[in-house]
């Protein structure tokens, strides 16, 4: 059997035929099913978007590994962010799966050519805001990934399936440590407020533009990549938090959000779509300094590949003549 | 069923604490071991053990933690993780020890972010900077072997809880000398330039060497696995020469007050606050 990698007519026959009608039965399209190139190209642009995330989403938080304040938030703090790694890891993978390599991908991110999540490009500036952050952008980030756990593509599917099981950990964890910080001090009190007032509209942001100016979203609904619009997300995540920031004591910086009896939801304001279009173009407040690192960090690191990767040659020349001797 | 599930089980309260922080030490680490020190110890030897030991391996991670974004490849960024969470996780068990039998009854904290640097015990070769990968490396192994080889010893100590965590320990510090032997061999085998810097860190580790072997005599096991890694790499072994001082001792390099100086920032600045 041969891997079709692109639209040339595969063993079966209509091929567009089986295709639609595995995605209208909710049933899962494989690595080795044939797929409109759309639909790859898709996938592979929001995996690989996904697993960037991931990787640039260790940054702001890393920072905080070395100075956290006792050795069980460091202990934690430490293990999420080497779970984040391992999520770029399996993504990485579901990626590979649709034909692209890693080290291609990581180029494409070096490069400016690949995006990753616009929320990794607000500065960390206090250990508050290793607690926002989780929870916040960790549960954003489940309120998107859960519906995925259902997405068309296997692969991506399960990957989801753990990642979210890991996230929904981790934002667990973050609203514990606010709720500690809550408990504390006056000065924690105030640093975990402030956290808040800082996060908050980006976090609202993470969910992407308002669904009237979503160009890709419509297709990738049709093709049960994505489940659900921007805004029913964003609407979710609200709902969501609202009853948390009660039970934690903070107030959300919005003057607008009230609950809407009539429509069974939280009103909330607009956020600043001009800011989110700066921040994804690249003038958002850390953006140069995320990517320097991850830059710096693959550039430094050259040698050691490449010399594992001649070691591994060399080991492999080696057992090649030890048994023609 | 609908795998929206796992978003509404979110949504519900929180009720499970105990599962939050699986791993990272929410529940007493010392849970069911006898804490009582045996007849015949000597409570003020047995702390000053575990506080060597712990403060080697806090700076030891510490300085592993620093290269979270900064790795050559996302496998060393999950593989130094580990380490470093292995050994923060033996750093507070062997603090919490040392605060039961000094007679202080002082917490993992308190040794950790209330202490000058004159008064850490751990040796300088873990305070040094990172360095490059060969040098990260170089030192690993060095540290993971001496540790190894010492906790085997310790597995069998009079002190039941000192003698639990060295036994959980063992395991562990295998993987890291396991880890640190086969990147020391795909350098020194690799490049020239892999090569040549493994050449540079083993040069630069050597004046560190001494101070490994003298309070704990575990010097022959540890030459040995050298000699057999730096064998497999096609590399010299280190010429021993000895630097004067010892961090045993309570004498560091300069760089031990800038790294405790981040470590320590955040919680001296709220010396009151919970975390």
């Amino acid at each position: 059997m041969t891997i079709s990698h692109s639209a040339e007519a595969p063993p079966e026959e209509r091929p567009q035929e089986h295709f639609d009608a595995t995605i209208a039965r909710d049933q899962r399209i494989e690595p080795r099913d044939w797929m409109p190139d759309g639909y790859r190209k898709t996938l592979i642009r929001q995996i690989a978007q996904h697993a960037h995330s991931e990787i640039i989403g260790m940054q702001p938080e890393g920072e905080w590994i070395t100075k956290a304040p006792s050795l069980r938030r460091k202990a934690i703090l430490f293990a999420k962010v080497q779970d984040e790694a391992g999520h770029g890891l399996y993504l990485y993978s579901a990626a590979e799966t649709l034909g692209v390599d890693r080290a291609d991908l990581t180029n494409r991110l070096i490069e400016g050519r690949q995006k990753y999540s616009s929320i990794f490009n607000y500065p960390t500036l206090s250990f508050a805001d290793v607690g926002v952050i989780g929870w916040f952008v960790d549960g954003a980030a489940i309120c998107n990934q859960v519906p995925l756990c259902r997405s068309s593509y296997g692969p991506y599917a399960r990957a989801m399936v753990r990642i979210c099981k890991e996230e929904s950990f981790h934002q667990r964890q973050g609203y514990e440590l606010l709720m500690t910080m809550m408990r504390g001090t006056d000065a924690q009190r105030e640093m975990v407020q402030d956290a808040v007032n800082r996060w908050w509209w980006p976090s609202l942001m993470m969910f992407g533009p308002p669904d009237d100016a979503s160009p890709n979203s419509g297709q990738s609904m049709a093709w049960k990549i994505k489940r659900h619009s921007n805004d029913e997300l964003r609407q979710r995540f609200v709902d969501m938090t609202v009853p948390q920031a009660e039970k934690l004591g903070v107030t959300l910086p919005d003057p607008e959000l009230r609950w809407n009896a009539e429509r069974g939801h939280h009103d909330f304001g607009t956020p600043d779509w001009d800011e989110l279009m700066r921040v994804i173009k690249g003038d958002g407040p850390c953006n140069a300094q995320r990517m320097q690192r991850r830059r710096s960090a693959h550039e430094e690191g050259a040698w050691v590949r490449e010399a594992a990767t001649a070691h591994a040659a060399k080991q492999a020349a080696r057992a090649k003549k030890g048994a023609v001797a | 069923m609908s795998d929206d599930h796992v978003y509404l089980t979110l949504a519900e309260g929180h009720d499970d604490d105990a599962r939050w922080a699986y791993g990272t030490g929410f529940e007493d680490p010392l849970h069911g071991v006898d804490t009582t020190v045996p007849e015949g110890l000597d409570a003020g030897e047995l702390a000053a053990v575990c506080v060597a030991l712990a403060d080697d391996a806090l700076i030891s991670a510490q300085r592993l933690a620093e290269w979270i974004t900064r790795a050559p490849e996302l496998e060393e960024e999950v593989a130094l993780a580990n380490i470093g969470l292995d050994l923060l996780g033996q750093a507070r068990l062997l603090y919490s020890r040392a605060g039961q039998v000094d007679g202080t009854g002082r917490d993992e904290d308190a040794y950790a972010y209330f202490r000058g640097a004159d008064d850490f015990r751990n040796v300088r070769l873990a305070e040094l900077p990172n360095g490059d990968f060969a040098f990260s490396v170089v030192r690993l192994l060095l540290l993971a072997s001496w540790r190894l080889a010492h906790f085997e010893r310790l597995a069998s100590h009079p002190d039941p809880v000192l003698a639990a965590i060295a036994a959980k320990g063992v395991k562990e510090l295998s993987y890291h000398r396991q880890y640190a032997a086969e990147w020391a061999v795909r350098l020194g085998d690799g490049t020239d330039e892999s090569h040549r810097r493994m050449r540079k860190a083993l040069e630069q580790v050597a004046p560190y060497l001494g101070e490994l072997f003298t309070a704990y005599d575990v010097r022959d096991e540890v030459v040995a696995v050298l000699k057999q890694v730096t064998e497999a790499a096609g590399l010299p072994m280190p010429v021993y020469r000895p630097l004067p001082g010892s961090g045993r001792h309570g004498e560091h390099t300069q760089h031990l007050a800038p790294l405790l100086a981040e470590l320590q920032g955040v919680a001296r600045a709220h010396p009151e606050a919970t975390w």
